[in-house]
């Protein structure tokens, strides 16, 4: 191909490209998405119109929030989305420290340690979260004498906790040899140096990393609601049980996971450009 | 003059990577006071045996001694010796999270449990003595490479060691800021510091190394003042390095 438009003549390759530069231009573009857009929504329209789907879009908003005689309250999904972000953030927490832990104990070059760590690698990357979630609640809790909200949030921080270990020990791994080295030559610790060199300075790589996992930690605490935490997926289950309002619910329910990821994902671009500049 | 008792003691020194020796029966005494330039190809030892004086490599064999102590796998003694043994890298190696005035005081603070007034006063001394006392706060990455060399020889005298080691320190430089740094080090040697510098910067050897080792694959070939060894070196191999490098 490229052969024959050096031996053709001078305006073949323009006019090879003009298609793709045709498709490559943004009017078009922005032309095309409309279009697939008005098609999906029409499309979803006429089924619900065919379904005869009554919208009842103004009865949504009681459940977020009310003003009463008392004054402002929250509705059942608010409070669903409160009792979410607290699980998503202390499962985070624990995902951070036992992440930590793993990594740390996965670099330390012991035998015991290093097998440890990643024999619950293994363990936890192979298991479903759903089962995972099962084995927390059904199995250990009963043992252990956890409540379902409790084993919820333990299961949650184990399961991100492999992921966040393996971003932990990359942030470790990449900062430079000569970090380490010029540590020691001080007469630093192992610990003195992971904790006032080498962590600081990894921070700065894990940042971005982790928080897309807060985000994931968000998103999968969703699924706690199997075992009846009262979080926000509950809640919208419990409202169209009593309404039938599914559509407007989910709907509802996933503008509102979007948005609160989305205000996390903001803030950490927020952070990475205040923390780059320092470099 | 130098006492007795040697500061640092090497005998019969050897370090295998694998199948490869990088140093064979190394023998060296350095005195308190001594400084010491080490010379020779690249690839014949030199790093390796000054990262070994503060175990930031692990010798196979023989035996190595730091102010008396043994270098073992005992971790409690390795931290005592590298404390009183600075070391200045030819990557520079500063933290480049903290200011340089944190560079200087982090290990005073850290390890010797100096309080944070005193290791700022005595920061802030060494960091006049390398004549940069107005970069204090900012952050390395916004010095010169000159300059950053200069905090990384601060760093390390901060922790007020016994010995100075310096590792091709001028290597990574650009030529114009070289004579700053070596500049530093001519005054660190008037002031006494023991040293001992892999260098390939003869002007600064002749002008205060009290003895020239020369190293050849692993092994060292010669030692001898430098008034012999720059005039009238024994070994046939020491001789035709010396006019490589002198040739310009």
């Amino acid at each position: 191909m490229a052969v024959a438009t050096a031996d053709g003549s001078p305006h073949r390759p323009g006019k090879r490209l003009t298609l793709r530069k045709l498709f490559a231009s943004r009017s078009l573009s922005v032309v095309l998405y409309a279009v697939v857009l008005v098609l999906i929504i029409r499309s979803t329209l006429t089924g619900v119109a065919a379904m005869g789907y009554d919208w009842q879009w103004y009865r949504i908003p009681a459940f977020l929030f009310r003003f009463t005689e008392d004054g402002f309250q929250l509705g059942e999904i608010g409070y669903g989305l409160l009792a979410s972000l607290g699980l998503s953030g202390l499962s985070f927490v624990i995902a951070l420290l036992l992440g930590l832990l793993v990594a740390l104990l996965r670099l330390s070059g012991l035998v015991v340690g290093g097998a440890v760590a990643r024999v619950f690698l293994e363990l936890v990357r192979n298991i479903p979260l759903l089962v995972l979630l099962y084995l927390f609640y059904y199995v250990l809790g009963p043992i252990f004498g956890l409540d379902r909200y409790s084993a919820s949030i333990l299961c949650l921080g184990v399961f991100h906790a492999a992921l966040v270990s393996e971003i932990i020990r990359a942030g470790i791994n990449s900062v430079a040899r000569g970090q380490w080295e010029a540590a020691n030559s001080i007469g630093m610790t192992r610990g003195q140096a992971y904790r006032y060199i080498i962590l600081p300075q990894s921070m700065r790589i894990m940042l971005p990393p982790l928080t897309s996992e807060l985000v994931n930690i968000v998103k999968s605490s969703a699924i706690v609601s199997v075992v009846g935490v009262a979080e926000m997926t509950t809640a919208g289950r419990n409202i169209i049980s009593k309404t039938y309002l599914s559509f407007e619910i989910w709907f509802t329910i996933a503008a509102i996971y979007l948005l609160v990821t989305v205000c996390i994902s903001a803030f950490a671009s927020y952070l990475e450009s205040r923390y780059s500049v320092s470099t | 003059m130098p006492t007795d008792q040697p500061i640092i003691r090497i005998r019969n020194l050897d370090k295998h990577y694998d199948a490869f020796q990088a140093l064979k029966k190394i023998n060296l005494d350095v005195h308190q006071g001594e400084r010491i330039v080490i010379c020779g190809p690249s690839g014949s030892g030199k790093s390796t045996l000054i990262r070994c004086i503060n175990r930031l490599e692990e010798h196979s064999a023989g035996q190595l001694l730091v102010d008396g102590i043994e270098l073992s796998d005992e971790t409690r003694d390795i931290r005592a010796v590298r404390q009183e043994v600075g070391m200045v890298f030819q990557q520079f190696n500063l933290f480049p999270h903290l200011t340089v005035l944190e560079n200087l005081t982090i290990g005073p603070i850290r390890v010797r449990k100096m309080s944070r007034p005193d290791a700022e006063a005595k920061a802030r001394l060494y960091l006049d003595r390398v004549h940069i006392p107005e970069q204090a706060d900012k952050y390395p990455a916004q010095l010169s490479g000159g300059q950053q060399q200069r905090v990384a020889i601060a760093r390390s005298l901060c922790m007020e060691p016994r010995v100075m080691l310096f590792d091709e320190p001028t290597s990574a430089l650009d030529p114009e800021m070289i004579n700053e740094v070596l500049d530093v080090m001519v005054e660190l040697a008037e002031s006494g510091m023991t040293m001992i510098c892999v260098t390939h910067e003869m002007g600064f050897a002749r002008k205060v190394a009290d003895r020239m080792v020369f190293m050849e694959k692993g092994e060292i070939i010669e030692v001898a003042p430098p008034a012999q060894f720059f005039t009238n070196p024994k070994s046939a191999r020491c001789r035709m390095f010396l006019d490589q490098i002198l040739e310009h």
